[in-house]
């Protein structure tokens, strides 16, 4: 029996040994794949499991609309087997790097097959909205994506990708039916909110809650005091119940309008970056489960 | 019912939105703060041709900053000492410099700021994170809280108290450091004293403009007074005020128009700056042409 099954173990490493490509030259030569920001990278954590490597260029908490690549980045990529991007024109700064880095990876858009959704000002990433990971629905594509980019730069781990991407996929979607649920609850004339940035174009589609934001869908650009006041205006007049945060833009601002509006300040809503392993939204999982619970909070009572 | 009319148009293009916003009347106040303080620091700047200082302290201010608020977030106070502490360590440095040795006080300045900026910026990237460093460069007159307002109003204050106290020696200095060095030794103290001010005035001027712009409310008011004065006083006085109006016409141009507020501030004491280049009384250049007295001692 044991002499059999270590016969076994051995015809399996030979045959990794015969593989042609160079990533299962030894087999616990783990694929090496670079992500863009967090989010994207907690998701190839979870289809690629211990089988791949994954860095994210934009770490947690930080801002990819304005990133400035380090000569480490172009490094990083340059000995990548796998780049994953959002795509919708998200990150800017990439193609620049990529050509610079000479890197030979497989790129991979998680963007490819999601409808995109119209951006709602016209400053924005030429027309489409990038923040497409904000419903349940879409991430499920980034997953397939994922796990086929995965199993093309490493066939030997399609099996392990498949069985990975289907059960994250039942979790995805247990996820996108609690928060249905979790909203369902609040009452449909409370659900509205205003929130720094509009990056919850997606979330606002598949789940429908209001966000009205004082500025465009990029960080870049600074509020005017017209922006402001009409902001405090419509506040006053729709009633809005509560402003919320966000962690990547100036929250004095928010808190002047909400004294001036009498609107609630909710909690931090997590939109484009996941917060480190200590925070309130480490994985991809909990940042869409902490913002539901956010949200239910201030617009409930 | 014509003029009664017009009159509410005024009103709504002119007072209407402080009176009903209380946000825009906060912003006025940190703008007026700021005009009454960095403006007349600007008018001696200029007068000993030191006017592109203001920028070069504005940029070794912007590490300290950015270094406070690693360490302790988006806190007024530690981001404002972190701003003094470098902005007065890189003036000190300089005066140091520029006094004991043959280096002219402006090359010592500029190789000083630099060398902050690059530890600043080295400090920040270390950290690996680069969220809102965009707010030190431009900052946001429109979100004064109670402690940004009391900080700037409160240094503005001092600032001028200050130059009240030291405003004999620095103004002898202006016109003939020569003399004063021959009549008093207290020209050392004052230039750091008075390079203390320019770094409280800009450190002030950062929340609510932005490290860049606080520049322009204290260099461009100060250029425009000097077509419109030859007395020194009288040139701090008109400087104020452009500065002054240059806040208040900013602000209603950012709520008519939709600009961002600290760029149209500075945009409209630019304008005003123009139209002094032209128009001034004191050497104006349409005025120039016109036959004049001759000029007296």
């Amino acid at each position: 029996m044991i002499s059999r099954r270590s016969m076994l173990v051995a015809a399996t490493m030979l045959a990794f040994t015969a593989a042609p490509s160079q990533a299962q030259d030894k087999a616990d030569a783990k694929v090496k794949v670079v992500a863009t920001f967090s989010i994207l990278a907690d998701l190839v954590k979870n289809v690629g499991g211990d089988r791949v490597e994954v860095a994210a260029l934009v770490g947690p908490n930080g801002d990819a609309h304005v990133y400035a690549p380090t000569p480490s980045d172009a490094k990083t990529l340059a000995a990548a087997q796998v780049v994953v991007t959002n795509g919708f024109g998200f990150e800017g700064w990439l193609e620049r790097l990529v050509k610079a880095s000479a890197t030979k990876a497989a790129m991979v858009v998680a963007t490819k097959g999601v409808k995109p959704r119209r951006s709602t000002d016209d400053h924005g990433h030429g027309g489409s909205d990038p923040h497409a990971w904000q419903s349940v629905a879409n991430v499920a594509v980034y997953v397939a994506n994922i796990r086929d980019g995965l199993a093309k730069a490493d066939p030997a781990g399609k099996g392990t990708y498949e069985a990975n991407a289907t059960a994250y996929l039942a979790k995805l979607d247990a996820l996108d039916r609690e928060l249905k649920g979790e909203i369902a609850k609040i009452p449909a004339d409370r659900r509205r909110i205003i929130t720094t940035h509009d990056a919850f174009g997606y979330f606002r589609d598949a789940y429908g809650i209001d966000f009205i934001a004082p500025q465009g869908v990029s960080t870049e650009s600074e509020p005017s005091a017209r922006d402001v006041a009409r902001i405090i205006a419509q506040v006053k007049k729709q009633k809005i119940p509560a402003v919320f945060l966000e962690n990547v833009t100036e929250p004095r601002l928010l808190k002047r309008i909400a004294e001036e509006s009498g609107a609630k300040i909710g909690g931090t809503l997590y939109s484009d970056a996941l917060t480190d392993a200590k925070g309130e939204a480490p994985t991809y999982i909990d940042m869409m489960r902490h913002n539901v619970r956010q949200l239910a909070t201030a617009l409930m009572s | 019912m014509q003029g009664g009319r017009g009159v509410t148009l005024i009103y709504d293009t002119l007072i209407g939105p402080f009176a009903e916003y209380e946000f825009l009347r906060r912003a006025l106040a940190g703008a007026l703060a700021l005009a009454f303080g960095a403006g007349p620091v600007g008018v001696f700047l200029m007068l000993r041709r030191m006017s592109l200082m203001g920028d070069a302290m504005a940029h070794a201010i912007l590490p300290g900053a950015a270094v406070g608020f690693l360490f302790a977030g988006l806190n007024l106070y530690a981001m404002t000492a972190g701003g003094l502490i470098a902005g007065l360590v890189v003036a000190l440095l300089a005066g140091i410099v520029a006094r004991t040795t043959e280096l002219k006080e402006d090359a010592s300045l500029a190789a000083f700021f630099l060398v902050s900026l690059a530890v600043g910026v080295t400090i920040v990237s270390a950290r690996g994170t680069n969220i809102d460093l965009l707010h030190f460069l431009f900052g946001n007159v429109l979100a004064l809280d109670n402690e940004t307002l009391l900080l700037v109003a409160g240094f503005a204050t001092v600032s001028l108290l200050v130059l009240a106290l030291i405003w004999r020696p620095l103004v002898l200095e202006c016109v003939d450091p020569g003399f004063l060095r021959s009549v008093s030794r207290a020209g050392g103290p004052v230039h750091i004293l008075f390079l203390a001010l320019v770094v409280m005035n800009l450190v002030g001027g950062f929340h609510a403009l932005g490290t860049l712009l606080a520049v322009g409310l204290m260099m461009l008011p100060a250029a425009a007074a000097r077509f419109w004065a030859r007395d020194i006083t009288l040139m701090i006085v008109i400087a104020g005020a452009i500065g002054a109006a240059s806040g208040y016409a900013g602000l209603l141009v950012s709520f008519h128009s939709g600009l961002p507020a600290g760029p149209a501030i500075i945009l409209v004491a630019g304008a005003i700056y123009a139209g002094s280049v032209l128009l001034g009384s004191v050497g104006g250049l349409l005025r120039r042409g016109i036959p004049r007295r001759h000029l007296e001692a």
